[in-house]
């Protein structure tokens, strides 16, 4: 990685060292929060990335987040265990994951129009079938108890506790998240080097590029395309479970709120790769965390209102897909269905 | 089959075992019979050629043996064995190997990473890596291939990706190599040196079969040749018991004139006049380096090169439509008249108002509208015209009347205005664009690769009326990286490589030699010039 690839890395890391030595309580409590809020982005980013790299285009990451958190919180709700919840949710995620294969793959149709529909569905399925169930105008009742995923402390972490430095970092930041946030950054890696060290990977990224060339190896690009929309349809299950049973306590309407677009805007922001990825969600993660703690940021001079904090994140998302970062290539061949040529 | 002329040796002949034997094959798509009753048999050593015009069935052919198509009837024998090729993979494992003529490599990938692509051992990477690294070691010192196994795609020259292309086939332990039209993007010299190459694996006893349209390649480097015409094997012949101008005729059925029948050229002023033309593209290249050039009317002015050297620049530039964010510099003049090379006139719609008209390089994006019907598709850049239009709207009636006159005159078929451009075939396709452009009676007209992919009657058409309007006094830039068609049309040629006019010569007083090696970018016989030239010419290997 040289400069220019990890300038968002610096970008966030700067920020994070400016916060701590300004206000350290502050700056733990700020991102902490920003590292469980950047959890859904980042794994919808790792599953729209796996897609993309095979040159799916996925738009309804969006859609497929919010299915899998009304099916994780009425599955975590109805049985009271929030591991069944995240089966379900990527249970429900990968159904629609499924359709946009058929769509995209099999009947060679638009992917954007194909994750237009999935998120319309989605959008409306969850509310429909919410209020029929539980009759809360589309919400799933409150989970408590072994319903929701709960914060675990790493090891040591109370020993540690007052070591200066590596204490707070160690005990407040990095321990004390429930176990989907540690799993979500131990994909950064595995997505690494399952792309890079593994044949899959190599696979994968060549039928993003160039399909024609994984086809005439003797390799089908229908399997290989379903193999990483169904990733995607699996990380989006985890996004969409995490929102609903360990970030918040069960199914809002529309609660994902547009994090499946910022996922799709910082996975441009990070060029389609892992690293980059966790850097570029992180700042998302930031953005809104700051928002949270300080609803009217007042910087002497002039008070910034709280719906523009709030805004942030979006207008951020437009900047980066207007273009302003430099030039993304996308995988070349992302976006078209494969039709062998004669 | 009644229509086999000579068979080579026929199926009595034992001595040699044939790596392939087909039986019978065809294949139909819909209405068309691609391939009919093809009987063919490839003796194990040898280069066989299979020529025929443009869609007379080669590639649909090579496709079945490879696992792309299944074909309705026939038997398929490698080695003596029968066998069922139902995908790429049966194919890769019975040893055959496939080139395509536009290469299936991943373009940001290391050579490394294409050539184990789909060959790997074992789910990790590195094994296979370290392992294709020696092998290509092993390959690049037995057959002249070399390539930096640690280049990315995009960072090689043509001649070098298809190297990799032959790599990835004799990684795959390919005996029987199939090459489709493996000639079309490289130079001369690189060109023979992968004859040299081919040669070296028939030595070795592997088996290659050629596709080619060009009868100077089945001449020059096969033993055997089988040629295909509408989608039936015609004859199988030995090369050697051959001649072009046989080949010929059996390819089209009929005796051709190879060579253009014209007058000698009564130029005029020029009408077009360059004078210092540069261009730098979004990336910051230099495709075009200070390039003049005048056209006259009443001459066609050949263009040659090896394509990518600029010659697609100069005719976008000249065709109104430079590409995205490219720098434009030095003066262009039309009759006088200095052409805008940026800004709003300058516009292919104020182009054809000022008398020229463009057959573009490439048919199928900037010459038609595939989905539209040939009538749309004949009006198009002239869909203001007053004689297309009542008041606000379109007169239809009038256009489809005007489309069918025209294709009534340029032979197209089938002639049916209201067929979508892609029913049509690749001569056909090209004549709709011929026809649109000349019948508006430019002053001066670009034409860019007239005849490629286009079949033999066409292309002879296609000559005539373009020598018709040169003697109508009208100037012609003709762009083509077919020296023959160059040579045979042109009355002046322009050699450009590397965005630059290496020198001009007349037709009758250069050889293709002469022209080859200013294409490369050599200037002086001796000594190889020096600057711009791609790494691909200063390897020590092309100038053995």
């Amino acid at each position: 990685m040289n400069i220019k690839d990890s300038f968002i890395a610096i970008i966030v890391l700067a920020i994070c060292l400016v916060w701590a030595l300004a206000d350290g309580t502050a700056a733990q409590q700020g991102i902490g929060s920003a590292l469980r809020l950047m959890t859904p982005l980042l794994l919808a980013c790792l599953a729209g990335l796996y897609s993309e790299r095979a040159g799916v285009f996925d738009i309804g990451l969006e859609g497929k987040m919010l299915m899998a958190a009304f099916t994780s919180a009425s599955v975590a709700f109805l049985t009271g265990s929030a591991w069944l919840g995240l089966a379900a949710g990527i249970a429900g995620a990968l159904v629609l994951s499924l359709v946009h294969g058929l769509a995209s793959i099999t009947f060679k149709g638009n992917q954007l129009i194909s994750g237009v529909a999935i998120n319309f569905l989605a959008s409306g399925l969850t509310v429909l079938v919410g209020q029929n169930a539980f009759g809360l105008g589309g919400r799933t009742p409150s989970l408590t108890g072994a319903g929701r995923f709960n914060p675990i402390t790493l090891p040591f972490a109370d020993t540690l506790r007052d070591v200066p430095v590596l204490g707070p970092i160690y005990s407040g930041l990095i321990s004390g998240h429930t176990i989907l946030v540690y799993v979500a950054f131990a994909l950064v890696p595995l997505t690494w080097w399952v792309l890079f060290r593994t044949r899959f990977g190599l696979r994968l990224r060549a039928v993003g590029e160039n399909p024609a060339s994984v086809d005439t190896s003797g390799v089908s690009v229908t399997r290989l395309r379903y193999a990483a929309v169904a990733i995607c349809g699996v990380l989006t299950g985890i996004a969409g479970a995490y929102l609903a049973t360990a970030l918040s306590a069960g199914f809002v309407k529309e609660m994902t709120a547009g994090r499946g677009f910022i996922a799709l805007a910082a996975l441009i922001f990070a060029k389609w790769r892992p690293w980059q990825a966790l850097f570029a969600t992180f700042l998302f993660g930031l953005l809104e965390a700051i928002a949270n703690l300080y609803p009217d940021l007042d910087l002497g001079f002039v008070t910034v209102p709280s719906m523009f904090m709030n805004a942030l994140p979006y207008i951020l998302t437009v900047v980066i897909l207007a273009g302003f970062v430099g030039r993304a290539v996308p995988p070349r061949a992302g976006g078209e269905p494969y039709v062998k040529e004669r | 089959m009644a229509t086999a002329g000579k068979s080579v040796g026929g199926r009595s002949d034992t001595a040699a075992p044939a790596a392939i034997e087909l039986r019978g094959i065809s294949k139909a798509f819909g209405p068309v019979q691609a391939n009919r009753n093809i009987d063919l048999r490839v003796p194990k050593g040898t280069i066989h050629g299979i020529i025929g015009e443009n869609g007379a069935g080669k590639s649909t052919l090579m496709s079945i043996l490879y696992g792309f198509y299944k074909p309705d009837a026939g038997e398929i024998l490698v080695d003596g064995r029968p066998i069922t090729i139902a995908d790429s993979q049966t194919a890769i494992r019975a040893g055959i190997g496939m080139v395509f003529q536009h290469f299936k490599l991943v373009r940001n990938f290391t050579v490394l990473e294409n050539v184990i692509l789909g060959a790997e051992d074992g789910a990790m990477l590195r094994p296979s890596l370290s392992k294709a690294r020696g092998v290509l070691k092993q390959l690049a010192a037995e057959y002249q291939l070399n390539v930096d196994p640690d280049a990315t795609i995009d960072s090689l020259s043509v001649g070098h990706q298809q190297r990799v292309e032959i790599l990835k086939a004799l990684y795959r332990q390919a005996d029987i190599l199939i090459l489709d039209e493996p000639t079309g993007v490289l130079t001369p010299a690189e060109a023979d040196h992968l004859f040299r190459i081919l040669e070296g694996l028939r030595d070795e006893g592997k088996t290659i079969i050629l596709i080619t349209h060009k009868l100077r390649e089945i001449m020059e480097i096969t033993d055997s040749v089988s040629v295909m015409r509408r989608g039936e094997m015609v004859a199988s012949v030995r090369t050697a018991e051959t001649s072009p101008e046989e080949l010929a005729e059996l390819m089209v059925g009929r005796k051709v004139l190879l060579n253009v029948d014209k007058q000698p050229a009564r130029p005029q002023a020029p009408v077009l006049e360059m004078r210092n033309l540069s261009m730098v593209d979004d990336e910051g290249v230099e495709r075009l380096r200070g390039v003049n050039l005048d056209i006259r009317a009443g001459e066609i002015l050949g263009l040659a090169g090896v394509s990518g050297n600029g010659q697609t620049q100069l005719l976008e530039i000249l065709g109104g439509y430079p590409p995205k964010n490219a720098k434009v510099g030095g003066e262009v003049r039309m009759n006088g008249q200095p052409l805008p090379l940026s800004g709003s006139r300058c516009n292919a719609g104020q182009r054809r108002r000022d008398g020229i008209g463009h057959i573009p390089e490439d048919r199928q994006v900037e010459g038609l509208i595939m989905d539209f019907a040939a009538w749309e598709n004949v009006a198009f850049g002239w869909q203001d015209a007053p004689e297309f239009n009542k008041g606000w709207l379109m007169d239809n009636a009038a256009i489809r009347s005007d489309a069918a006159e025209k294709m009534e005159r340029f032979d197209v078929r089938p002639r049916d205005p209201n067929l979508a451009a892609r029913n049509f075939s690749g001569g056909n396709q090209q004549k709709i664009v011929v026809a649109r452009e000349i019948e508006r009676n430019p002053d001066l007209l670009l034409i860019g690769q007239p005849t490629r992919g286009v079949d033999i009657g066409a292309i002879e058409f296609i000559h005539k009326r373009i020598v018709e309007l040169r003697d109508a006094g009208k100037a012609i830039l003709l762009v083509s990286v077919e020296l023959d068609e160059i040579l045979s049309l042109s009355d002046r040629v322009a050699v450009m490589f590397d965005g630059r006019i290496m020198g001009e010569r007349l037709p009758d007083q250069t050889t293709t030699g002469e022209l080859g090696l200013l294409m490369a970018g050599v200037t002086d016989m001796s000594a190889p010039a020096t600057a711009g030239i791609p790494p691909e010419d200063q390897h020590p290997e092309e100038r053995a």
